[in-house]
């Protein structure tokens, strides 16, 4: 029986954009997306998608990627098919937006979930990189009642089970849980294989699921928001740096040793 | 809830011994409790806790609960999260502190929504408005590029506090507070997951949280091999090595080597950055070190912002230098 797999993934401002293009609107509270630097997959989902495709080439998957937000860049969210995922679904609306309450965003997911008649192992990454909350997967797997196994760097589906190495600040644990169940995973499970020209042709043919919130069995008393945002800025780096220098590399090295020790660090 | 009153910190004893995250959150707790003329309690959960509720009293706390169960013995997250949602729902505080530890990842965003409330994840700093109640958290969002202000809409309002933020207090036997006997039904069905197998891969030497001294390489160094420089360095200095998350995802070093928002938080007097370019990401888990030395050959790399000391140049003529005079002036 191929192992029903659920892939929870977000798009993201590029985390590796330069500084420099980073900018806030203060009075919206929000981080204004660069002009001509496309978003991107969250790493950590990738690493999710990457997980779930390992389990597919092992044994047989069927795997759904569900993503929610206002507004998509359909060709980057297509990547996860375009890797070898097989169904895509965007909640998507415009009262979708609230993506700092992470309450709300599990009864997004988890409506959907359900609608989709559930699955045997949902995978998520362990964080997003926008608003680095952490929550949703646990959200997720404490709405569904589901067993949860967290930062896994290798998940492995056997006898009804899900085996996941789990990482610990001193090296890791195996961990094991009974279907279903909901595991978060790290970039310590290495890096996500890249597209194939045929994923890429397929993944163009396909056509995702789009819900708003009308297909979603949602009620107000679920949707209260649950944490209010104030502000938002960006903090000053206030550090003035003292640059050692040198007649040349290894004398600016020797400078900076006998600086140390003046300032009794060393 | 309504008239929830209070502060509750969930703390760790491990062998008995208040641990030095417990301490911190303690400190952050005080703070909060004084400016709202409220109590603070903590919660130790285990399955004998020995002296460590008293020893949270002299740290800080008015009250300490000792939840206790002999299945309580070993951390699971399912048997822990019964233990404090049990607690929470008898001591009905306004305010719930959690470490976001390697246990608090898991443990505050679950409690958050068995509960139904909303959770400050990862929070530098609390503070408290004394007329309305409210819990305000300042926290790190887009790696650290920015920092968001939230508060919770709901009681008990609970934030994540990052590690090594808050200083302890440092104890305080005078102090005086009453210890509660809080033993819990735990039902062991409620463990979903079960570990089958612990492996260690733990650096020789001292423990990178531990050490005063951390020398850390990045994606700059090319490969595995310079970090048996930066090896003979740290050891010199009596310090450990550390890594950037580019380094460990190129296999050069294992995971446990990471500093960073997903890597270890490390708090040391120097840390000594090499060929890292000091991403927000990397600083989230160093910006607490008392002085950063950047070696880096980019002038313009954004660890310069943050480093007390920079040296702009080639680290294979840096290092070897450093490495010589801090060896002639450690044993002269």
């Amino acid at each position: 029986m191929p192992v029903n797999i659920c892939v929870l993934a977000k798009q993201v401002v590029d985390p590796e954009m330069p500084a420099a293009a980073f900018r806030i609107d203060p009075d919206a509270r929000q981080v204004v997306p660069p002009p001509n630097i496309p978003p991107v997959v969250n790493g950590f989902d990738e690493n999710a998608v990457e997980a779930a495709l390992q389990i597919k080439d092992e044994q047989g998957a069927n795997i759904t990627v569900i993503s929610s937000g206002t507004t998509f860049a359909l060709d980057v969210m297509k990547k996860p098919l375009s890797m070898g995922a097989d169904e895509l679904v965007l909640l998507q609306d415009d009262a979708f937006a609230n993506s700092v309450d992470s309450f709300f965003t599990v009864q997004l997911l988890t409506s959907a979930i359900n609608k989709l008649g559930g699955f045997d192992l949902i995978i998520c990454g362990r964080q997003a990189s926008d608003w680095d909350n952490a929550q949703v997967p646990l959200g997720v797997a404490e709405t569904l009642g589901m067993a949860c196994i967290t930062l896994g760097k290798k998940v492995d589906v056997q006898d009804n089970k899900v085996v996941v190495e789990r990482l610990a600040p001193d090296g890791f644990e195996v961990v094991e849980a009974d279907l279903p169940a909901l595991v978060t995973v790290s970039n310590e499970l290495g890096q996500p294989r890249y597209p194939t020209l045929r994923g890429i042709m397929a993944a163009t043919r396909k056509r995702p699921t789009v819900w708003t919130t009308g297909d979603l069995d949602l009620d107000d008393s679920q949707l209260e928001p649950r944490v209010t945002l104030h502000d938002l800025f960006v903090p000053e780096r206030e550090q003035d740096c003292e640059i050692i220098e040198g007649d040349d590399d290894a004398d600016a090295a020797r400078r900076l040793a006998l600086k140390l020790r003046e300032d009794r660090f060393i | 809830m309504a008239d929830a009153t209070g502060i509750l910190v969930f703390g760790e004893a491990p062998q008995g011994e208040l641990s030095s995250t417990a301490q911190e959150l303690l400190a952050a707790g005080r703070t909060l409790a004084d400016s709202l003329g409220q109590e603070l309690a903590i919660g130790l959960i285990g399955a004998d806790l020995a002296g460590a509720p008293q020893q949270a009293i002299a740290h800080g706390a008015d009250r300490a609960y000792a939840v206790t169960n002999p299945s309580l013995g070993e951390y699971h997250p399912d048997l822990y999260l019964a233990a404090m949602q049990t607690l929470a729902s008898e001591a009905n505080p306004n305010i719930i502190l959690i470490a976001r530890n390697n246990e608090g990842r898991e443990l505050a965003p679950r409690l958050a929504f068995r509960m139904g409330v909303g959770l400050a994840q990862d929070c530098l700093e609390v503070s408290a408005d004394a007329s309305t109640g409210k819990l305000l958290a300042n926290r790190p969002v887009y790696g650290g590029s920015a920092v968001a202000v939230v508060s919770c809409n709901q009681t008990p309002q609970i934030a994540a506090i990052r590690p090594k933020t808050y200083e302890p207090l440092g104890a305080d036997a005078g102090r005086s507070g009453q210890v509660v006997n809080f033993p819990v039904e735990i039902d062991p069905s409620a463990a979903k997951t079960r570990v089958v197998d612990v492996v260690k891969e733990e650096a020789e030497g001292i423990k990178l949280e531990d050490a005063r001294i951390v020398v850390s390489g990045g994606r700059g160094l090319g490969g595995p091999e310079p970090f048996a420089q930066l090896e003979e360095l740290a050891n010199l200095l009596g310090g450990a090595v550390g890594a950037s998350r580019a380094a460990v995802d190129s296999g050069w070093v294992p995971a446990n080597y990471q500093v960073g928002l997903t890597g270890k938080t490390i708090t040391p007097d120097l840390y000594i950055t090499v060929a890292i370019s000091g991403a927000s990401q990397h600083m989230a888990g160093c910006s607490g070190s008392k002085a950063i030395v950047a070696i880096n050959r980019d002038a313009d790399a954004n660890i310069f912002k943050d480093a007390r000391y920079g040296v702009v140049g080639d680290w294979e003529k840096v290092i070897p230098a450093l490495t010589e005079t801090v060896r002639e002036l450690t044993q002269s």
